[in-house]
């Protein structure tokens, strides 16, 4: 009690193709919001969600791909996906 | 058994036989198709007149028994749609079966009497000439069908009306393992130079052939075993990976997220629909409809990855097969379609008709453009294919693809190079693929130097999509290796696990030098790689292209794309390096 909380951020999260059997709440296109601490990395994220860290190849953050020890910022969207490719 | 090549000239319904001769003892699939495209068509002659062919040739390994995802056919001629050369694969039944009546190819040359059509039986006692009058006007389902009948489980290759028109869009079909259209050696119409020959349909039927020699069973094995672990390990073409579970539209969502996904006539990076045309959309109907409908599909016996689906009516039953990334991107996202069962019917339009499904929703989008339609008119668009079926007019100016259509309609901003139009992915978004697209020897081509793979999917290295540094390089590398693949048979996206898994490079790279009885090593590879573009691109100067057809359309040098508000920068001075060893070496 009296210590300052952190600010507490919002960031919008999706998982595309085979990740997507660990949110199976979430319609295909959909997405949802989660509480993260200032600071968090998708690494961190990956944690929070349940997703299995080995099989996220893909990190798109706000369009841009990025790397797992970026950090994120309050109203972020963050997008996870596995090995894909195809023609 | 040494490989034959068998000379069917329509001019005088003669087929000859030849032993491969010593100069093209070494090649197949795309590397064959170019070496005689480039040696005995003239670079200049019209793509529809006496003096053009089409080659079919199978890969290297196709034929042989299980080595995985190989059945690949590779079509070379000129094509009328980019007047440059032209190789467009397919997989399907047809190189399997070609293989193993002891073909390294057949070419297709001379011209029948006016209005004169056949379909031709390959069998391993010859070639057969037969009046086609019955197959005329008639769509490849009905094709398919009627042939099987006489023909069963043989491969069928053939035309639909798009062919007998000779549009430029017009593809080469290649039934399936149902006996179904839709593996379509589609881009460049080469369709159109097949109907220019006289020819509906070839049915091959390979019962008795002498089958495909391995030199070193040895090594064969090996190399197999290898490459087929790779394949079987890599996260994306393993069972119930990425492209088994969802198919090539297992890209659309993410293309989009990261702000590539060509919008709208390439007015836009980002589709609001792409949800509901994607991959998983097109899992969760295919479970919801509960019939006939399958992931996880092979075009052709023997391959493993199986990235095919079968998408289902809405009572279940068959609709089309495939429904793929660039099909659903075309007929949907660059049309504005989010309506998936809409696009499937379209894609069986363009199945039945012969038409490639990219320059298609291509040319659809230019006409919605140029206010034919409004952009989303899901009916609309379905209807205009009957506009080609009835041969009309405006079907012609439709089938005859995005720059005659953007002419016809008065629209400038005309994606395409060298006269191709460019599939899924923005190059101002995605810099390396604009660098594939505008140096090809195939015109826009994305198949032809994946860059994709590092740039989008984290696949053989990581790149930022969004910067030119070193995509000159990267789109050559993988141009070379492209051109090997497509010359061994082996799908295409044997690239990925292989690219990740140095044995499975290694492996794939034996089976060939087992089947051919040479020594070859990866860089082996990419040195004969690079030989078939040689061949590719002084053809394509000879017919008169220079190093100004290597750019991107005008527009995307000024019209800011989009999430991310980027134009194509890329310097001509990096484009012109992409093909400077050709004069070097
Ligand atoms: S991976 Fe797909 S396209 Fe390639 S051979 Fe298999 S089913 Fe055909």
């Amino acid at each position: 009690m009296g210590a300052r909380r952190l600010a507490e951020m919002q960031v919008e999260v999706t998982v595309f193709a085979t990740l997507r059997k660990y949110l199976p709440d979430l319609p295909v296109g959909g997405s949802k919001y989660i509480k993260v601490d200032p600071g968090a990395t998708p690494a961190d994220l990956i944690q929070i969600l349940g997703l299995p860290a080995d099989e996220v190849k893909i990190v798109i953050r706000n369009h841009v791909i990025t790397e797992l020890d970026e950090i994120v910022e309050d109203g972020d969207r963050i997008a996870f996906a596995p090995a894909i490719a195809g023609g | 058994m040494t490989r034959k090549i068998v000379r069917i000239n329509m001019s005088n319904q003669k087929a000859t036989y030849e032993d491969v001769p010593k100069k093209w003892a070494k090649w197949g699939g795309r590397g064959m198709t170019s070496a005689i495209v480039f040696e005995e068509i003239p670079p200049t002659c019209h793509p529809l007149g006496p003096n053009n062919k089409v080659v079919i040739a199978p890969g290297w390994v196709t034929g042989t028994p299980a080595a995985p995802s190989s059945g690949r056919t590779s079509f070379g001629g000129k094509s009328p749609l980019t007047g440059t050369i032209k190789e467009s694969n397919a997989g399907g039944l047809s190189g399997q079966k070609i293989a193993k009546l002891g073909l390294a190819a057949i070419i297709l040359e001379g011209t029948p009497a006016k209005d004169q059509w056949y379909y031709l039986v390959i069998t391993k006692d010859g070639v057969e000439f037969k009046d086609a009058s019955d197959l005329m006007g008639k769509g490849m389902y009905e094709i398919d069908e009627i042939l099987w009948k006489d023909y069963p489980k043989t491969a069928v290759i053939g035309i639909g009306q798009a062919g007998e028109m000779k549009l430029s869009n017009a593809g080469i079909s290649v039934n399936d393992p149902e006996n179904k259209p839709g593996r379509y050696a589609g881009r460049g119409g080469l369709g159109a130079v097949l109907g220019a020959r006289g020819i509906k349909a070839i049915v091959i039927d390979d019962a008795g052939g002498p089958g495909v020699d391995i030199a070193n069973k040895e090594l064969f094995e090996k190399g197999r075993k290898n490459l087929t672990e790779a394949i079987q390990e890599h996260a994306l073409t393993k069972k119930d990976g990425g492209l088994n579970a969802y198919g090539t539209d297992v890209l659309m969502n993410i293309v989009n997220e990261a702000g590539g996904l060509p919008t709208r006539n390439f007015s836009a990076g980002q589709f609001e629909g792409a949800a509901k045309i994607s991959g998983e959309a097109i899992a969760e109907v295919v479970e919801k409809r509960d019939g006939k409908g399958m992931t996880g599909h092979g075009c052709h016996p023997g391959c493993i990855i199986q990235c095919s689906n079968i998408y289902p009516d809405e009572s279940g039953e068959a609709l089309v097969s495939c429904l793929e990334y660039e099909t659903a991107w075309a007929l949907g996202a660059n049309c504005g379609i989010d309506n998936l069962d809409i696009i499937a019917r379209m894609t069986r339009e363009c199945n039945d008709l012969g038409l490639d499904t990219i320059e298609a929703g291509n040319s659809i989008a230019i006409a919605m453009e140029g206010g034919l339609l409004e952009f989303g008119d899901a009916e609309g668009a379905l209807k205009l294919f009957n506009e080609i079926r009835n041969k009309t007019p405006m079907g012609r100016i439709l089938g005859q693809g995005v720059e005659a259509t953007a002419k016809a309609f008065g629209v400038h901003r005309v994606p395409t190079v060298k006269g191709q139009s460019m599939p899924a992915y923005e190059p101002r978004a995605i810099k390396g693929i604009g660098v594939t697209y505008a140096t090809s020897t195939m015109g826009a081509d994305h198949t032809s130097g994946y860059t994709i793979a590092p740039e989008i999917a984290g696949v053989s290295g990581k790149l930022d999509p969004l910067t030119d540094e070193g995509k000159a390089d990267l789109s050559l590398a993988f141009q070379a290796s492209t051109a090997f693949i497509d010359s061994s048979g082996y799908c295409l996206f044997i690239a990925f696990p292989i690219l990740d898994i140095q044995t499975g490079f290694e492996g794939m790279v034996d089976t060939v030098a087992g089947v051919m009885g040479i020594d070859l090593t990866g860089d082996d590879a990419i040195a004969l790689g690079k030989e078939v573009l040689k061949m590719e691109r002084l053809f394509n100067e000879r017919a008169g292209f220079t190093k100004e057809d290597d750019r991107l359309p005008e527009f995307m040098r000024y019209e800011k794309l989009p999430p991310h508000d980027v134009v194509w920068s890329m310097t001509d001075e990096e484009l012109d390096k992409v093909f400077a060893w050709v004069h070097e070496d």
